[in-house]
């Protein structure tokens, strides 16, 4: 229904603004505008409200005054993510011990099966040493710690905790040149990255909002805490010998991890916005809504619903195949050495340099598509070559690593890599379909990776110079 | 049986979402602080005889256009027109919030104002009285507890009389002072001589005042679109949930 009144509605269209901004004079009629809107309705509500009594009206604000203070702020902020990560590592430890005990002794009777029914070798090879056990290992590793994180961090969420921190980071953010709702969007990639990039919409200047894309990869997202939670408490607990003293150390370890993060995001927003993002942080207003008692079984039963069946079913979806394949490729000879050593051979010389090896590296590259796949490609690769561990107690994965040549700086490494390193597939289509920039999703994997190599190339140089390891 | 659509718009951290999951059984996520819906979702729900697809907008403090959320919110309630636009208000910030539902009325009357979180209100003490704030909007206003599933048959009641069109109320006039009030008379004929009774003139002639450049490119945008389209044929928005991990 093409009219001609359309088209000369364009063209008037233009004409109708000019007019506009000329009637405005250009002076400030957004605050008259305002002023009219906020004049009504305050009038409407002294006419249509009555407090009984202004004093209680404040009273949910009194704990901000410490949560939010500028002694108590940040101490409490750590002694909480503290707490979240000693739950999360002491709760999930004799689960996972039961599940791959569980796992170990159905793996008996498949073996059992396969022998009674004469199977070749080769098809109890892909299915129950590739795939069974991968797809086993997924999920006694990963299933309880996400079990607990999610919920307990989806109860702070709920009782409207993540506001406070973004108050408490507001001042440093600003520092670095970037806006203080960084911060939300920041708390927010502690779930998922991709996700958050969507929530910078909520930022209002396109060079800030850039800037918070940009920094969100620098926070581990639910992809990548099974990750660095499993490697922090198989290495990272040293010479502590007791079960407290070994949560505490694995604890801090992840803080720590995350104290890495929030300073990157820092540096590099404070570079960029000296730099190819220059410019002045704009005001904002951040709202402090009053503290809700979180619905608990609600909040429970979701965020295990929603986001730990979610994190596993993607990860058994890409493990599963990539246990076959990894299988295979370990499994077929060239020269005497696995399809897969070749491989790993390749990146070695390169991944030494990086204080990890090939496998790794691989697992990285892989990985691309999830970071939750990162970790079971790693062991399929190692468990698909050379001696075949018995798989029945979550010490013998330590073992799988430990015959791989991992010290403690492997463990270090591999964890800051993951966290530093480029952020999903996902996230890369979500930025660029955001930003509609090659340049800045190119950018947004580039810097990122940059940083990684150059971290981990440090760390592991370091320590060899010094002889740590 | 015909469809209506309602659309959740609110200021962020009211308890949009939490509605919007009661009524639609769906489950997008909730949590204590503002900003946490950036996309809008979409779930249907049955009230009595008719069927509604709900749409929950990103919350916003206005619509002015200040960032990508509001102009969603404030292009969807615009071009997309729904039955009703139901503005989620919390109790116990009602001034505050009131700045949004007003912005609302001046676009569509088409509205029910739902004052959200009652029942926290009267734990701290405060006393709406809802029909006073009816009869100043001139709209349905009705006090529920999403979380507690108070009032929302009351709230479902006013929403049918509004999608039936049994209520029915122009856009809320607010009058600003005497300069913006010359340049609105100046603008409104002009502006519902070039784009027609489709869209409220006053709104519209107020916010190029403004000097609003988005609404007009989301006004040509949509000009071009439905100029081609068969009328009555709605725009399909990109309501995609991102997968996430």
């Amino acid at each position: 229904m093409e009219s001609p009144h359309v088209t000369k509605g364009m063209d008037t269209l233009d004409s109708l603004l000019a007019r506009a901004k000329k009637l405005a004079d250009g002076g400030a009629i957004r605050d008259e505008i305002v002023g009219g809107i906020y004049g009504v309705s305050s009038g409407i509500c002294a006419d249509a409200i009555t407090y009984q009594d202004k004093k209680r009206l404040n009273s949910t604000y009194k704990l901000d005054n410490i949560v939010t203070s500028k002694i108590w702020g940040f101490p409490i902020m750590l002694a909480i993510l503290g707490v979240v990560f000693w739950i999360t590592i002491a709760g999930a430890n004799y689960p996972s011990g039961w599940l791959a005990s569980f796992f170990g002794f159905i793996e008996g009777y498949l073996t059992t099966g396969f022998q009674a029914v004469h199977a070749p070798d080769w098809l109890h090879g892909v299915l129950v040493l590739g795939l069974y056990r991968g797809t086993a290992w997924v999920i006694s590793v990963m299933l309880p710690p996400m079990m607990i994180f999610f919920p307990v961090f989806a109860l702070l969420e709920n009782f409207g905790y993540l506001p406070r921190v973004a108050f408490n980071m507001d001042r440093l953010f600003k520092k670095s040149g970037g806006h203080g709702k960084q911060a939300l969007t920041m708390s927010m990639g502690f779930g998922c990255n991709a996700a958050a990039i969507l929530s910078t919409r909520i930022i209002e200047s396109p060079r800030e909002r850039m800037l918070a894309i940009l920094t969100n990869n620098f926070v581990p997202c639910n992809g990548r805490w099974p990750t660095l939670i499993l490697l922090a408490s198989l290495f990272m607990s040293g010479a502590a010998a007791t079960g407290t003293m070994r949560t505490l150390t694995t604890a801090s370890v992840l803080m720590g991890m995350v104290l890495i993060g929030i300073i990157v995001t820092l540096s590099v927003s404070w570079v960029m916005s000296k730099t190819a993002l220059r410019g002045v942080p704009t005001h904002y207003t951040l709202e402090l809504p009053p503290y809700r008692r979180p619905q608990i079984w609600k909040t429970i039963l979701i965020s295990s619903k929603e986001k730990s069946l979610n994190v596993l079913t993607r990860a058994i979806v890409v493990a599963a195949p990539a246990g076959i394949i990894t299988w295979i490729l370990g499994n077929i000879f060239v020269g005497g050495e696995s399809v897969l050593n070749h491989m790993a051979a390749f990146f070695d010389p390169f991944a030494h340099l990086l204080g990890m090896d090939g496998f790794i590296i691989m697992a990285f590259i892989l990985g691309l598509p999830a970071n939750e796949i990162v970790l079971p490609i790693l062991l399929m690769g190692y468990m698909s070559s050379g001696s075949l561990v018995d798989v029945d107690s979550l010490g013998s994965i330590k073992d799988i690593f430990l015959e791989h040549g991992w010290t403690w700086l492997t463990a270090l490494n591999m964890m800051l890599f993951s966290l530093l390193h480029y952020p999903c597939g996902t996230t890369l289509v979500n930025i660029y379909k955001e930003t509609k920039s090659m340049k800045w999703a190119v950018l947004s994997a580039v810097i990122p990776l940059g940083i990684a190599l150059v971290v981990t190339f440090a760390v592991a140089q370091l320590a060899q110079l010094f002889g740590w390891v | 049986m015909s469809q209506y659509t309602v659309a959740f718009a609110g200021n962020p951290n009211t308890g949009k979402s939490t509605l919007f999951n009661l009524l639609t059984g769906m489950r997008q996520h909730t949590g204590n602080w503002a900003g946490k819906t950036v996309i809008s979702a979409e779930g249907e729900f049955t009230h009595k005889d008719h069927q509604y697809l709900a749409v929950d907008l990103p919350g916003t403090y206005s619509l002015y256009s200040n960032s990508a959320d509001e102009e969603a919110a404030r292009d969807y309630i615009i071009f997309e027109q729904p039955d009703v636009t139901l503005v989620v208000l919390d109790a116990t910030s009602l001034e505050r919030n009131l700045n949004l539902a007003l912005q609302v009325l001046e676009i569509t009357g088409r509205t029910v104002i739902c004052i959200n979180l009652i029942d926290e209100a009267r734990r701290l003490g405060i006393d709406i009285n809802l029909k006073k704030i009816s009869k100043r909007l001139g709209v349905p206003v009705v006090a529920i507890s999403a979380r507690n599933k108070i009032g929302i048959e009351a709230l479902l009641d006013q929403v049918e009389l509004v999608a039936t069109s049994v209520v029915t109320a122009p856009p809320l006039r607010i009058t600003y002072n005497d300069e913006i009030e010359r340049g609105i008379a100046e603008l409104t004929p002009m502006v519902e001589q070039t784009i027609g009774s489709m869209y409220p003139a006053r709104w519209i002639a107020l916010r190029l005042l403004d000097g609003d450049d988005s609404l007009l490119t989301s006004l040509k945008a949509n000009m071009n679109s439905k100029g081609k389209a068969l009328p009555g044929t709605k725009e399909v928005l990109g309501h995609g949930v991102t997968a996430c991990h």
